[in-house]
């Protein structure tokens, strides 16, 4: 009976489920993109950038995520017709930029100093040094805590739920008013979801992470 | 001959101590010169200076007619022709042997890939490394890594060769292969300076020998007059320290 209630709503549980994957990939690469460049900022910004990427890092880490939420939908929808989901993506993405960028920052500062003198010393330009050398080893040192990120990213997707976007919450809760109870089956439902969702973008990360390794340098 | 680099009155200071202290010498094409001296004396900092991977406070460093620091002179195009090798190898960890050796052949000069790999079997051809062309550096011993980086630096076709303790951070049966290879340089004539402890090696191949302590220049000569009659007492004790350690006895000196 309840699950064949359940069955019957799968669709909507799918599409929430599918909503829910696009914003976290969403946040996820303006995060990775926004993050980035804070941390080449606050690591080889030229003197003024490092402060300013800091206050930017600082600032979004220090709001809570519904408050952005709400800040970035009723702000922006004030003046521009922003979608309940394009304000969700930008709040958490931005958000999520400021941990990544601490993540990128500590893994441009774990490799060896000896890696730029080997570049500079070659001739690269510091810049091409930075792309060629320091981010290839760096990005491979983050992809550990930056997999963190991501799942932790992907469970506050449900957050985006305060501001209407139609995701796997809102269906759930959708479900469970249209069918007077059933409450507890229904979110577990929803549960079930997310335990899938994190344990298949924990699988995708790691055997990317496997494919990046470097031979004979992690165990 | 001519100068091929001249270094006139170096000074450099890290906050507040001065590890450069009025340096001044010059470097013929084709020369070799060792700099020897107790740790802290310099050495590193001086040929870091000398290719600009540290910048002097003072003084002035000509590389032929052309001043380091002069805003006509292109830092990374005088870098790129001169090679440095590392105490601790610096190769790029993420990169195998192969891209260790042409990447900066790629990117810094431009080369066609097929050239830059030509390029680079026949540098590690010539240290013995022919095979090693896929592995990666956490795959190779400390003397092949040391070996490859010479290759990486070689490659650039470089008119001067830096060594800064080359042999320093390696077991005693790789040492041999890595001098060998910076032998058969100095028979090929490349003007080079070499920071080491390796006396014998220094002995044999350096045209000039240059002694350093605590930033200064104290003595420099022939390593006939360096090795056999020193001038200076400091210089002689850290002789026969080197002397007495390499005959396995403990050195009496703590240099």
């Amino acid at each position: 009976m309840i699950y064949q209630k359940i069955l019957d709503n799968l669709p909507y549980l799918l599409n929430g489920a599918g909503v829910t994957i696009g914003l976290a990939v969403g946040l996820l690469v303006l995060g990775l993109v926004v993050g980035l460049l804070l941390a080449l900022g606050q690591v080889y910004g030229r003197p003024g950038v490092p402060f300013l990427a800091t206050a930017i890092e600082r600032v979004f880490r220090a709001i809570p995520a519904v408050v952005l939420l709400f800040l970035f939908y009723y702000g922006i929808s004030g003046f521009y017709d922003i979608s309940s989901f394009s304000a969700a993506v930008l709040a958490l993405g931005l958000r999520s930029a400021a941990y990544q960028s601490q993540i990128f920052r500590g893994a441009i500062l774990s490799i060896p100093s000896g890696q730029m003198a080997a570049a500079r010393a070659a001739g690269m330009r510091r810049s091409l040094a930075v792309r060629m050398i320091i981010l290839p080893q760096a990005l491979r040192q983050a992809t550990g805590p930056w997999t963190n990120e991501a799942l932790s990213e992907l469970k506050d997707t449900s957050l985006a739920y305060t501001i209407g976007v139609v995701e796997l919450m809102r269906q759930a809760s959708y479900i469970v008013a249209a069918n007077y109870g059933h409450t507890l089956a229904v979110y577990s439902s929803a549960a079930l979801a997310y335990l899938v969702l994190s344990l298949a973008a924990s699988y995708g990360l790691n055997a990317l992470n496997r494919k990046l390794a470097v031979p004979g340098f992690e165990s | 001959m001519t100068t091929f680099l001249e270094t006139r009155n170096l000074t450099k200071c890290y906050q507040g101590q001065t590890v450069l202290d009025d340096v001044s010498m010059t470097l013929d094409e084709g020369e070799v010169k060792g700099i020897m001296g107790p740790s802290g004396a310099g050495k590193s900092t001086l040929i870091r200076c000398l290719n600009g991977l540290v910048p002097i406070d003072s003084g002035e460093i000509y590389l032929g007619e052309k001043r380091l620091g002069d805003k006509h002179t292109n830092m990374d195009k005088v870098r790129s022709r001169i090679g440095f090798v590392f105490q601790d190898f610096n190769l790029y960890t993420h990169l195998n042997v192969r891209r260790n050796v042409t990447i900066a052949l790629r990117k810094v000069q431009h080369m066609k890939k097929a050239d830059a790999e030509a390029i680079a079997q026949q540098e590690l051809a010539r240290v013995g490394l022919q095979d090693k062309l896929e592995a990666y550096p956490a795959e190779l011993s400390g003397g092949q890594q040391q070996r490859v980086s010479i290759a990486r630096a070689l490659a650039m076709k470089p008119q001067l060769m830096l060594f800064d303790e080359p042999t320093s951070a390696l077991d005693p049966e790789s040492v041999g292969g890595v001098l060998r290879v910076m032998r058969e340089l100095v028979q090929e004539g490349m003007t080079m300076i070499i920071v080491s402890h390796e006396m014998a090696f220094i002995q044999a191949v350096a045209d000039d020998i240059v002694f350093m302590v605590d930033g200064r220049v104290l003595e420099e000569g022939t390593s006939e007059q360096i090795f056999e009659q020193p001038k200076n007492q400091r210089t002689r004790e850290f002789i026969r320290g080197l002397a007495t350690e390499a005959a396995g006895a403990p050195a009496e000196q703590d240099a």
